[in-house]
């Protein structure tokens, strides 16, 4: 396998990140890899230090350190502070700190799902969501059968579906 | 008087009220210990608009906390109308409040908002209707801060999910008298309630009234967090009354004595503090649960609890009163109107 960045050498590093649910793989090689933030895992937001902070439950003050400097973007709170007054300062920081945050809601809770309310706003994305996954399995299968006039109209509905997601999450 | 309290309390021989609130933030600003002054009333603004069009047929009024002076806002605290953590960032913080008293809207607490919702006696089916009404609208034109997996999003990960905090107030001065009460409390504990003091979160329980809660948000939903917290009163309901006839048949004179000793001083007493006149009016509501007494209703006795606050006697004596000036004014307000 080449690798995906400079799809010269030989890819040696192979990445899989997961974030909330979500599965990214990228395989590289080493030089790429080193110039490359993302495997970078001395780097204060090292995916992979914070990991084993936590699996080490914050034993090593090194790796501590590395999950206490994790600052949410949008409101500045860190992981020390918010372990100070357990309160975060905005509902980003739930995305933020969303990997220490479920050990602790499960310790809190003895849950970490919600299955009470949802708002009418965001049952309507979630049904948009539903049905924008059920057209793209609908467009594999039209474009597969080569039926590309059919295909064509299916995929101008997922871009309007996902054209007022966008707009509605806005 | 309250105006919350008016109307229909069922169980209120041993439920004073019902209190519902429930927890929700916008997306689009930090929360409230991190928004500026201007962020705060950019947010606030944002919410009275939307309110204007609220289509209940009840007006709602409008307090910032920093256009109250410190003894209304303790007054409203006593009346359990807002929270003690509302008046702790004044320039920020502001409530709305419906003509009936029933719904309150509080705004920049540790949430952007804690809708709260008050009741006579035991009635979580009125309160989760009428908040759910509320919440549905208030939803309609706001962007909620809301994630698909953890639900509603809050300042303290302790309310995360539903947001909601349902919670009695009962009155259970026979469980107290056969020592009862902290058996009850651990065994709350476990099941994921909690019990906190008369004005919720870190204040003390005063004249045997306790406040009783779900501590869990996150992985039950709204109707069963209320189950279970209502099948839960009920027993205490059941026991405290058995308690009562128990001691009545065992013990009629040393609890007859009791209420009317405490009868005796609210009816004579020239200076009174808050925790004294507390434990009399408990007595006395005891004498009334127990049939020892008739002539005053529970609607009377819980206002009187509400009256003789320090924040409630000085909204009443018009002006700023010292400890011992409040005693004796809090001694004269009871006479005046214990029957």
């Amino acid at each position: 396998m080449l690798c995906e960045i400079c799809k010269k050498n030989q890819a040696t590093v192979h990445y899989t990140k997961i974030t909330n649910g979500k599965i990214e793989e990228l395989h590289v090689c080493e030089e790429c890899a080193a110039n490359n933030s993302e495997f970078n895992f001395e780097s204060p937001f090292s995916f992979h230090k914070l990991w084993t902070g936590l699996m080490d439950g914050f034993q090593d003050s090194k790796q501590k350190k590395t999950v206490e400097k994790l600052a949410c973007p949008f409101c500045g709170m860190d992981y020390s502070q918010f372990r100070q007054t357990g309160k975060f300062g905005c509902a980003k920081c739930y995305e933020t700190f969303r990997d220490n945050l479920m050990p602790l809601l499960k310790g809190i809770h003895g849950h970490d799902k919600h299955v009470g309310k949802i708002p009418i706003r965001a049952n309507k994305k979630a049904a948009n969501e539903r049905k924008i996954e059920k057209l793209k399995e609908k467009l594999n299968e039209l474009v597969q059968r080569e039926a590309f006039e059919e295909a064509a109209k299916v995929r101008d509905q997922i871009k309007e579906l996902e054209k007022s997601l966008e707009d509605s999450e806005e | 008087m309250p105006k919350w309290i008016e109307g229909s309390a069922p169980y209120e021989d041993v439920v004073v009220s019902t209190r519902i609130r429930i927890a929700r933030n916008l997306a689009n600003y930090r929360f409230p210990q991190k928004m500026s002054v201007q962020e705060a009333e950019k947010l606030t603004q944002e919410i009275l608009d939307v309110m204007k069009n609220i289509p209940e047929n009840a007006n709602y009024k409008f307090f910032k906390i920093n256009g109250l002076t410190p003894t209304e806002r303790i007054a409203y605290i006593e009346e359990h109308i807002i929270s003690p953590a509302l008046i702790q960032k004044p320039d920020h913080s502001s409530f709305l409040l419906r003509e009936d008293e029933k719904a309150a809207i509080m705004i920049n607490e540790e949430d952007h908002l804690r809708i709260q919702v008050l009741l006579p006696g035991l009635n979580f089916e009125e309160g989760w209707e009428l908040i759910n009404r509320i919440d549905d609208f208030l939803e309609s034109s706001l962007n909620y801060a809301y994630d698909n997996r953890l639900g509603y999003l809050t300042a303290c990960p302790t309310n995360v999910g539903t947001g909601l905090r349902a919670s009695a107030m009962v009155h259970i001065p026979c469980l107290s008298i056969i020592g009862h009460v902290d058996d009850m409390i651990r065994s709350f504990n476990k099941i994921g309630l909690t019990v906190r003091g008369i004005y919720g979160e870190g204040t003390e329980a005063a004249g045997n009234l306790y406040q009783i809660s779900n501590q869990v948000t996150l992985g039950e939903d709204e109707e069963e967090i209320m189950r279970k917290l209502k099948n839960v009163i009920y027993q205490i309901i059941n026991k405290e009354r058995y308690v009562r006839d128990d001691l009545l048949k065992k013990r009629r004179y040393e609890i007859e004595d009791r209420v009317f000793r405490s009868y005796g001083i609210l009816k004579y007493a020239r200076r009174i503090s808050s925790k004294e006149a507390m434990d009399h009016l408990s007595n006395v509501r005891l004498g009334k649960e127990m049939g020892i007494i008739d002539n005053m209703e529970f609607k009377q006795i819980e206002n009187l609890m509400i009256e003789i606050q320090p924040g409630y006697i000085q909204r009443l004596a018009k002006r700023e009163l010292d400890d011992k000036e409040r005693d004796i004014m809090r001694a004269k307000h009871i006479r005046e109107n214990l029957l």
